[in-house]
């Protein structure tokens, strides 16, 4: 079936989807506990396709996401506060503060860090988390609704599934186009070959300047959204140990996949859910378990299909059809 | 002035102690370029092993320090063959998320009751504490037995992979598998051989650091090998001297900062720093900017 | 290639689909029975505190009985691991999923400020044992089903100042604490506002991270500076660290510190001749307190610390209020409690201020006895 069909059904398999969950929700099936957790893996999917487009798809290894995904919480969470007699407005205002706050930080420190190869780009990023958290843990000496080590409470909480299915799906189809515009074909070339690229007139420092701010935009949109579903934000969420927990995620997935990132994201979030239940049914000392069951899969999975898991797979109605169509073949074009 | 001179040898203490384990970090990434993540748990494991053979064997803390470095170093080995050896030629990021793994395994391992425990363990270290206090500094005996080991194992292990042919074959497969075994190098051991090193130098190091910082806790190693690692990728990651120059930097780095900038952004200040120099020497102090084979 | 990618696909549906059965298959409470919940950290950095309290809960409902009011009690436990995700993970599984009808816990103003927020949120009260960051209960407005069994910290730093002022003739103090710590730095900063107001000087306030064990840059300056105190508004396990350093480095200022350092994995040898405020003292004479501790130790085999002891404390403020109440409704449990009036203790009576907190709560301040591995109960300072 061609490509449009295709598109159609996908759109409508995911209005379809969204309907079933609208329906278990109201019907009770899925608590708010489970609400909460579904919002989860929507951040996760908005962040991860963040550092997909960062890594994945140009390969500028990246180890300081969740600073990125921190500052949007924090900056649309004071927004939020700040402004909350608008109402909803505030929310939604707090959302566009949360992109560009991230985005903006991102550009200025891409600029001089995105020069360092590979390693040494993951350590320069893994130090500017470093350096965030650090801020985040002094920022009630900026300003005190930002709590410092004591946590940022008061934003107020929306966690009804449709906005964050809705903006998840938003993002993913803008970063589809994005990817398979000629934005994105410059970003893999640069991925497999900088000089490469270069020689053929796609500027490296351009493009993966480019790439790291809109990875961040996303970030920051998720953090922003990561505020609205937690009543309590504080740095210990956005720690390099979140960062390894955002590269697990792109890289399990399958790096240049976007179905990969996404569909790990959403299986990353409720795996840790659902070890977490099983554990608990068997017994209070089986707990303990859930680090080393977690581990254990991870290196599983990674050796089994050290590709990830939809490593150089996309569902086939995203990738555009480039090239003559059949029909102009067959009439000789 | 006297102050400065104390937190210098401060910073000697930590920065020695970081040492340790950025050799091992060095070794395994000149020799299979890979980032082992792992590392610092063994130096955790190092620690507790140590800390049980001091306290619960009532072993002379010299004998419990061998115990220590050979039960990490097999620990290393095995890492190795079951986790990394079938990435080997995948791609360096999946060997680094098989790292991860190890790492979260080793970690949430160890803090099952019935392995070591979730707690912290604070004791008495084995070696009675001596302080002399050389023109207004103190020093202790500890930092002498720390200092004394790091340079030891220093000269050894320059010794092993300059005059030996066991080093030889290792300074032959940092450069190329292939070539390496065309010459008749047996990759494979050479690799367990390189790991067996490094590892035994990381309990070595855990051992050392629970008698400078008598308190051992099973995630003790994310943040020391995190820190460590930073050290070897900022002397030059792959080369063995630069590992020791990072890491001593880097402890020099955090004490000063700490001391006569702010403690309250030590942390902060020291990556600042870090970035700065990278920025300005991209492949580390001592790395060679190796110009990209088209 | 593609069917590969099908399987997997078809796998993750049907992990989802499981865990959403899960999610469904809540078993149903039976009429007569009261669901308690208990979050403690059982695993985290300071996996102690919620051992004893975990102990002394289990204590107090096994000499309840296992009834309270008529209703059989069951038990849902959590562990939060000390960290705030954690808490408000578990917290929300409990208010929504398992729907308990009171909670006790945590250990730490770290967890439980977001707990405070969750609770409020789907209206379950919960008493804390031990969390004396004001934020709990008051932020800033009350959060109404949030109580605690404990003094809070802007009376602890007081508690502190005074007592190093007074009765130590202490006038200046140096203070390091964890700015990565909710708790520690909230009581730095309630130490050092009180100490300054009465009149002593604060010669240094040093901050490091819960990472850190390098703490020689600090101490050295310290040892430099000579104050005749030096606070220590952590918890255990680095008060330990700091202290062994502190000696070495040549510090002679006299330790001081707060609750956090009530374990029994406390260095006691390192931390000697220190003081601390906390909650109660295992030598008070009260019959209430003698019989509490001959209970622990018939239970567990060790002198309870105070974290077993407000966490019993807690229970039994959760018990009397499901008793008073006559109901397994949150709300009606949340107004018991808050109407109890001089509800006898161990470690007081309990009557509760429009704030949460209990009405006039002493603080203890204990001495660190290195070579029997004790306290040493030194003088009570009571609110003014």
């Amino acid at each position: 079936m061609n490509k449009t069909k295709q598109m159609v059904l996908a759109l409508v398999g995911v209005a379809v989807l969204d309907l079933v969950l609208w329906i278990l929700i109201r019907i009770g099936i899925i608590g708010p506990y489970w609400q909460i957790i579904l919002n989860e893996s929507m951040i996760y999917v908005i962040g991860g396709l963040g550092l997909s487009i960062i890594y994945g798809f140009t390969g500028q290894f990246s180890l300081g996401h969740a600073a990125f995904v921190g500052i949007g919480a924090y900056c649309a969470g004071w927004f939020a506060i700040t402004f909350s007699h608008y109402g909803i407005w505030a929310s939604l205002g707090s959302l566009v503060v949360g992109m560009v706050s991230a985005g903006l930080v991102g550009y200025l420190i891409g600029v001089p860090i995105l020069r360092l190869k590979s390693d040494y780009l993951g350590i320069a990023t893994l130090g500017f988390n470093f350096i965030v958290y650090d801020g985040m843990q002094n920022s009630d000496k900026l300003s005190s609704v930002l709590g410092g080590a004591q946590g940022m409470t008061g934003v107020p909480q929306f966690q009804t599934f449709e906005w964050y299915f809705v903006t998840a799906v938003i993002v993913f189809i803008l970063v589809r186009n994005l990817v398979f515009s000629s934005h994105g074909r410059a970003c893999t070339a640069i991925r497999e070959n900088e000089t490469a690229a270069d020689v053929v007139g796609v500027s490296p420092a351009r493009t993966k300047i480019m790439a790291f701010t809109v990875g961040c935009v996303l970030a920051g949109l998720g953090g922003a959204l990561y505020a609205h579903n937690y009543p309590y934000v504080n740095p210990d969420s956005f720690s390099f140990l979140e960062s390894i927990n955002y590269l697990i995620i792109v890289v399990l997935g399958g790096l240049g996949s976007m179905t990969g990132t996404v569909i790990t994201a959403v299986g990353w979030a409720f795996l840790l859910e659902v070890l977490r239940m099983f554990l608990s049914l068997l017994g209070p000392s089986f707990i303990n378990l859930r680090g080393v069951l977690y581990a254990l899969i991870l290196v599983i999975v990674i050796i089994l299909r050290p590709q990830g898991i939809f490593g150089g797979i996309e569902a086939s109605f995203l990738v555009p059809h480039i090239g003559r169509r059949k029909s102009d073949a067959a009439a000789g074009s | 002035m006297v102050t400065f001179f104390q937190q210098v040898v401060n910073g000697l203490q930590l920065g020695l102690v970081y040492a340790l384990i950025a050799l091992g970090y060095t070794m395994v990434y000149g020799i299979v370029k890979l980032i082992n993540f792992a590392h610092g748990d063994v130096f955790m494991v190092g620690a507790f092993m140590g800390y049980i053979g001091y306290t619960f064997i009532k072993l002379p803390w010299p004998v419990a320090l061998v115990m220590a470095l050979l039960t990490c170093a097999v620990i290393g080995v095995i890492n190795e063959r079951l986790v990394y050896r079938p990435l080997r030629y995948a791609a360096k990021i999946s060997a680094l998320i098989s790292a991860i793994g190890a790492s979260f395994f080793i970690e949430y391992f160890t803090s099952l009751n019935f392995v070591f425990t979730p707690n912290y363990i604070s004791f008495t270290p084995p070696i009675k504490e001596i302080t002399w206090i050389v023109g207004g500094v103190r020093i202790t005996d500890i930092q002498v037995v720390i200092l004394v080991t790091v340079a030891a194992f220093l000269a050894l292990l320059q010794l092993l992979i300059f005059r030996t042919k066991l080093g030889l074959a290792m300074r032959t497969v940092s450069f190329d598998h292939d070539a390496a075994r065309l010459m008749g190098v047996d990759v494979d051991k050479t690799i367990s051989f390189t790991f067996f090193v490094g590892s035994g130098l990381a309990g070595i190091g855990g051992v050392l650091f629970g008698f400078a910082y008598p308190q051992i806790w099973t995630f003790m190693g994310v943040m020391t090998g995190l820190k460590a690692f930073i050290a070897a990728v900022l002397g030059g990651i792959g080369i063995l001297p630069g590992a020791v120059l990072g890491a001593l930097i880097m402890g020099q780095v955090e004490i000063l900062t700490s001391a006569y900038i702010s403690s309250q952004a030590r942390d902060a200040i020291a990556f600042a720093i870090l970035i700065i120099v990278l920025l300005i020497r991209p492949s580390g102090i001592l790395g060679r900017n190796e110009p990209e084979k088209i | 290639m593609m069917k590969r990618t099908k399987w997997v696909a078809l796998l993750l549906v049907v992990l989802f689909v499981f865990s959403v059965a899960l999610a469904g298959c809540a078993p149903k409470t039976q009429s007569n029975v009261i669901k308690i919940g208990l979050i403690v950290p059982l695993t985290g950095n300071v996996a102690t505190f919620g051992q004893s309290i975990q102990n002394a809960f289990n204590l107090a409902i096994k000499q309840a009985g296992g009834t309270v009011g008529g209703y059989t009690i069951q038990t849902v436990m959590a562990d939060d691991q000390n960290t705030a995700n954690q808490a408000t993970a578990v917290a929300t599984k409990l208010c929504t999923q398992d729907k308990v009808s009171a909670i006790v816990g945590s250990a730490t103003s770290l967890t439980t400020i977001p707990i405070s927020v969750v609770c409020e949120q789907y209206h379950v009260p919960f008493v804390t044992p031990t969390a004396t960051n004001v934020r709990v209960t008051m932020d800033p407005n009350r959060k109404l089903y949030a109580f605690r069994a404990c003094f809070i910290d802007p009376f602890q730093g007081l508690a502190g100042a005074t007592f190093d002022y007074n009765n130590l003739h202490a006038k200046t103090a140096a203070v390091m604490f964890d700015e990565t710590n909710a708790y520690s730095s909230g009581l730095k900063d309630n130490f050092v506002k009180a100490f300054t107001q009465l009149g002593g000087k604060i010669v240094a306030q040093m901050a490091y991270t819960t990472n850190d064990t390098d703490f020689s840059a600090d101490l050295t300056q310290i040892a430099k500076l000579n104050p005749d105190v030096l606070y220590l508004p952590d918890y255990y396990q680095k008060v330990s660290l700091i202290g062994g350093q502190a000696r070495n480095l040549g510090v002679k200022s006299t330790f001081m510190g707060g609750d956090g350092w009530d374990s029994s994995d406390l260095n006691f040898a390192v931390m000697n001749g220190g003081y601390f405020t906390n909650h109660y003292s295992a030598d008070d004479p009260s019959p209430m307190v003698v019989k509490w501790v001959s209970d622990y130790k018939a239970a567990y085999g060790s002198v309870p610390d105070a974290l077993a002891t407000l966490g019993y404390d807690a229970t039994l403020i959760v018990l009397q209020g499901i008793r008073s109440a006559q109901s397994t409704d949150p709300t009606k449990i949340r107004d018991a409690i808050q109407n109890l009036n001089g509800y006898q203790g161990v470690t007081a009576k309990f009557s509760f201020g429009p704030d949460g907190n209990p009405v006039n709560k002493p603080a203890v301040v204990l001495q660190i006895n290195g070579p029997a591995k004790k306290y040493n109960f030194i003088t009570e300072v009571a609110p003014s």
